[in-house]
């Protein structure tokens, strides 16, 4: 039985802004509800702190960056120490095109806020499964 | 005394509460009980180099606080050339009160809310410690 891999779901820290916020929480809504079993993750610092173990992350795991703002952080670390992303999430561009803007708070969000993390939490899921159609070939 | 705003910069865990909790106590400082006097960045600009953060560290009193003893926020503020002028481990404030049990990782719970009150409160005297300057 061919045993599919588990698909790294990577977010940005941003703790600069709400949209950081918005990154972390969606990240988590797909960990633990969208793609539950099917995803994991690494706290991206780790990748400078850890041992080089954590190097490995996105040659292990195809992985899914997700990034609150247009800095792309957790791409572009990801692609520095680790490898290719096989596939990436700008909050900030997905909020600029639904219209939206990003939550006054980035401690506390409110019933609105977290609806809209959790449509971002959802193109999240959608990339992981394109992710792993194309595995599937 | 530091002209520029204390800068606290906490770990990024997502994988467990400590993490939500560090952030939690980082924000209620910088945005509540020390306003101006206090401020944050990205960790994940210092890991991926940025030349802007990285000056920030090294002209900033730092503050490290980090959610597990992997200890990402100290390490990286190290690598990136900056000073830790104080260190908070959330596992630290847990053996304290041992009977605060925090499980959400997304939004805390009450234990994780309590804890992540009373981290930020020492943060805050913290900050007042070290003289945070206006920004």
């Amino acid at each position: 039985m061919k045993v599919k891999p588990k698909i790294g779901v990577v977010s940005c820290s941003g703790e600069c802004c709400s949209l950081g916020t918005v990154s972390r929480v969606a990240t988590r809504m797909v960990l633990e509800d969208l793609a539950f079993g099917e995803t994991v993750t690494i706290c991206l610092p780790l990748f400078l702190a850890g041992d080089s173990g954590e190097r490995m992350f996105a040659e292990k795991f195809p992985t899914v960056s997700v990034d609150g703002c247009h800095k792309l952080c957790a791409k572009k670390a990801i692609e520095k120490y680790s490898g290719e992303t096989a596939a990436s999430v700008d909050v900030e561009e997905l909020l600029d095109s639904w219209g939206e803007k990003p939550p006054a708070s980035r401690r506390k969000l409110n019933i609105n806020d977290q609806a809209q993390s959790y449509r971002v939490a959802r193109e999240i899921a959608r990339e992981i499964e394109a992710v792993k159609e194309a595995l599937d070939g | 005394m530091p002209e520029n705003p204390i800068l606290i910069i906490p770990c990024s865990g997502i994988g467990k509460p400590f993490g939500t909790i560090s952030r939690d106590a980082t924000f209620r400082v910088v945005d509540e009980l020390r306003k101006g006097k206090a401020e944050t960045n990205c960790l994940s600009l210092l890991v991926m180099g940025d030349e802007e953060a990285t000056r920030q560290i090294r002209e900033s009193t730092c503050i490290a606080v980090d959610g597990c003893p992997l200890a990402c926020a100290r390490k990286n503020i190290e690598i990136a050339g900056g000073e830790i002028a104080a260190y908070f481990r959330v596992m630290d404030l847990l053996r304290e009160n041992r009977g605060l049990k925090p499980r959400q990782v997304t939004f805390l719970d009450e234990d994780g809310l309590k804890l992540s009150e009373m981290l930020a409160e020492k943060i805050a005297l913290k900050v007042d410690d070290l003289g945070g300057g206006q920004p």
